[in-house]
């Protein structure tokens, strides 16, 4: 083989791969991607039952109830509006009542968010930025968060 | 005083940098070696500055000077002394300075070891060096500087963040950035050959050790980071496609291909000017690494809260150096010139696929990782990319690799012998098929691909051990002759044997948690009992414990298989009053290289607790496997052709074997 020819098998191949990989990942985006959703979005958009996406907002004070085994029901609200949720399992360390949460599944037929993941968090003043972009878009963005949040950064190397 | 000095010597060293930035390259220019060899001494300097500063933080962390801002943010005087040590870089500031001190190190050990380079080679590429220290160290004085001083100093610190209270954190930052920053290296060679438009095979033997010392370190880097992450965030999970961990795996991916690409050159001559390519694009993804960690642009299980200056601050450092570097390299790779000649069959042929497999796998999880930035940013929409996706793309293109592994070291380099090397793989084939099938035989549930890859990763191991065989040719000739070509084998072919050897006991370990794990999650009360895998596990009671500067809740576990007490669990809940925050301890008990993991939750009013129990069948294989690939590597840095350095003109080594040996070790 010539030089020429052994560089097109070479790009051939190359050009090969690349092809399957971008068929591989147009096939991937079309199922596998999951949209975020603040409680308004949900309403406002009419995001059907069975479409998984992720939830942000805050976890209502007060509307957290326990019930049997591991099961939860909160509300999840941006200010506007409120979603509730169930989820079975245990909760990630930072879940409390007033804290931002981002939650992930699909809507029921009766308005019900069916969580089966509750994205754990690494720091206790860490508010998604999803969620800081919705209460802000809902006007209900509050000073006291703006300070939590602009406290010295907490950050880690990971 | 000693925050001052710190912060100081900072300044000085990032003077330092724009002398040695600058003076060797017009140096190289005027060809004056005065002002060429101005670069070692600077990065000596360059590297003492640094480490003052670097000393002067851990100081103040040690005696817990609360007058420094950073120290009272991450520190408190109850905290044991490892972690007030290790809460140096447990936090933004501190880990830039790490950045920094691993690249100026690196930039001081070529200065000491590269004895044997041309000059002109590495006044540039300890120059470039420079570039990249300058650069960072004008970042922390800018924006993130560690040594700022609060008015009245407070009595008590604020306590570092509870989940990097752990181990852990000693281990896995300085391992990861050791990688990251140990491409640096073969980034500034990358772009001194440029600067010079000349490349040889030398150049991939002088690199070659540098490489393989950062894919080493990051190896390792990333399978510390997953293991933490398995036992402390409480679901046992190894590996999520998080942001920030598909930012370590992409340097990894790309460093793995340098490392095959780098051996074609040095021993064929061929594919100079992809490696170049490769070195620039490794240390790119680092540094965008470091900037998808540090700027908070993405949402990801490990995000903190983070300041948008210092992102922006990073990008322009991404852009210049990324955009910089690919520019000159559209300039002047055309001038380098063409290597040997291989038939697509044959060991080169094989390393090409290597590079264009593992190359694209990086491409996907680039993109993957990228298009939620770049569609927030274009039509506002917010999307995730999960784990299905990377599974769906990343997955096949890398078990195609894994099947294709074991031909490369079978074939010879210019012309392989594809049949031939089927050949001798049969019998690992027919292995593969067998574990295959047993795997198929024994588990009646779990995915129907499982066995499959049990297969292929027995098939990635039987290969390369077929390598070793081959090579030593042991059931052939006579064990002693056998032996003797076993310890005469270049330390490389053991180290290519146990590093392949490695990815297969990793993947075997993947698939078996993936598929076979088991999961219990329920409340339990005392006395109540679980039942998982063989085990059965008991709930006793909680009981309180006192640590340093926090209270655990601890649940107590009897674990029993059959009639058999096997050991007792205790995970716990582990609250931090500093932080108002608790953190999940799972207690992992270890069968083999199996494990039970316990975590639980808060406990209910009436005596019950939220439990999840898993069994994780070989999970232990994922990070042994890691191991392996570790212990190749060193194997392979310890080869003898590494050891020595670049050949010497045969004239001068036989006027001076000695002194010329001596000299190079």
């Amino acid at each position: 083989m010539t030089r020429k020819q052994r560089r097109l098998v070479l790009i051939g191949g190359s050009l090969g791969v690349l092809a399957i990989a971008v068929a591989l990942m147009l096939n991937a985006f079309r199922d596998s991607i999951v949209f975020f959703n603040s409680p308004s979005d949900i309403l406002e958009n009419h995001v059907g039952p069975g479409t998984r996406i992720r939830l942000g907002g805050l976890v209502k004070t007060g509307s957290l109830v326990r019930s049997d085994g591991l099961r939860i029901r909160f509300e999840v609200t941006d200010g506007k509006n409120e979603i509730p949720v169930t989820y079975r399992g245990v909760v990630p360390d930072l879940f409390r009542e007033g804290q931002g949460v981002v939650a992930e599944g699909a809507l029921n037929t009766s308005g019900v968010f069916i969580a089966d993941t509750i994205l754990a968090k690494h720091d206790a003043t860490y508010m998604p930025k999803e969620v800081v972009d919705a209460l802000k878009k809902s006007g209900h963005w509050k000073d006291e968060y703006e300070q939590r949040a602009a406290l010295p950064v907490t950050g880690a190397t990971k | 005083m000693i925050p001052e000095l710190g912060h100081y010597a900072l300044m000085l060293a990032l003077g330092v940098a724009l002398v040695q930035g600058t003076m060797p390259i017009v140096g190289t220019r005027t060809n004056d070696p005065l002002l060429m060899s101005m670069a070692t001494p600077a990065a000596l300097a360059q590297f003492a500055f640094v480490a003052i500063a670097f000393l002067a933080l851990a100081e103040c962390y040690v005696v817990s000077d609360f007058s420094v801002f950073n120290v009272y943010e991450n520190s408190n005087t109850t905290m044991p002394l490892i972690y007030r040590l290790t809460s140096v870089w447990g936090n933004h500031e501190g880990s830039m300075m790490l950045w920094v001190s691993i690249l100026v190190f690196f930039g001081a050990l070529v200065a000491l070891f590269g004895g044997n380079l041309p000059s002109a080679l590495k006044a540039n590429a300890l120059a470039v060096q420079a570039w990249i220290a300058a650069a960072f160290e004008l970042f922390i004085l800018a924006t993130s500087n560690p040594f700022l001083r609060i008015p009245n100093a407070p009595f008590e610190g604020r306590d570092l963040n509870p989940i990097l209270q752990d181990p852990g954190l000693a281990f896995h930052p300085p391992m990861l950035y050791l990688g990251y920053v140990g491409f640096s290296i073969t980034f500034s060679f990358a772009i001194a050959a440029l600067l010079e438009g000349r490349i040889d095979a030398a150049w991939a033997r002088w690199v070659r050790p540098w490489v393989l010392v950062a894919w080493m370190c990051l190896t390792l880097g990333i399978a510390g980071g997953s293991y933490w992450s398995y036992y402390e965030l409480g679901w046992g999970g190894f590996w999520f496609w998080d942001p920030v961990e598909n930012a370590s795996l992409m340097p990894w991916l790309a460093g793995t291909a340098l490392l095959h690409s780098a051996l074609v050159m040095e021993k064929r001559e061929a594919l100079k000017v992809w490696t170049i390519l490769l070195a620039i694009l490794t240390f790119s993804l680092s540094l965008m690494g470091t900037f998808l960690v540090r700027s908070g642009v993405l949402t990801s299980v490990h995000a903190f809260a983070t300041d948008p200056a210092r992102g922006v601050f990073i990008l322009a450092i991404l852009v210049v150096f990324i955009g910089g570097a690919l520019s000159l390299y559209a300039w002047r790779a055309p001038l380098l010139k063409q290597g040997g000649l291989f038939a697509p069959i044959s060991r080169e042929g094989a390393l090409v696929f290597n590079n264009l497999f593992l190359v694209t796998a990086c491409a996907t999880v680039l993109i993957g990782t990228l298009y939620p930035l770049a569609l927030a940013a274009l039509t506002g929409e917010k999307i995730s990319v999960g784990p299905p996706f990377f599974n769906s793309t990343f997955g096949p293109l890398f078990i195609a690799l894994m099947i294709v592994m074991p031909f490369g070291p079978l074939m010879g380099w210019k012309r392989g012998d594809l049949l031939g090397a089927a050949q001798r793989l049969l019998a690992a084939a027919i292995l593969s098929a067998v574990a295959a099938a047993a795997a198929f035989a024994i588990t009646h549930r779990g995915p129907v691909l499982a066995p499959f890859g049990i297969g292929i990763a027995i098939f990635v191991m039987a290969g390369a051990v077929t390598d070793i065989v081959e090579r030593t040719m042991v059931l052939r000739v006579p064990s002693r002759v056998a032996l003797m070509r076993a310890v005469g084998l270049p330390r490389s072919a053991w180290g290519t044997a146990f590093a392949h050897f490695g990815l297969g006991v990793t993947l075997f370990g993947i698939v078996a948690v993936t598929a076979w794990s088991s999961e219990r999650i329920a409340e339990v009360k005392p006395g109540g009992s679980l039942d998982i895998a063989h085990y059965r596990v008991t709930f006793d009671g909680v009981f309180n414990r006192t640590g340093s500067n926090y209270q655990d809740v601890v649940g107590r576990f009897t674990v029993l298989r059959g009639d058999e007490l096997v050991g007792v669990m205790e995970p716990s809940r582990r609250n931090f009053p500093d932080r108002d925050m608790a953190t999940t301890e799972a207690a992992l008990m270890t069968r083999g290289v199996s494990q039970l993991y316990i975590s639980i939750g808060d406990p209910n009013k009436d005596g019950s607790i939220p439990v999840r129990v898993y069994f994780k069948p070989q999970v232990l294989l994922i990070w042994l496997g890691a191991g392996f690939m570790f212990f190749g590597g060193a194997l392979s840095l310890s080869d003898r052709r590494l050891r020595i350095g670049a050949p010497r003109p045969a004239k001068a080594r036989q006027q001076k074997p000695k002194a010329a040996l001596q000299a190079a070790e």
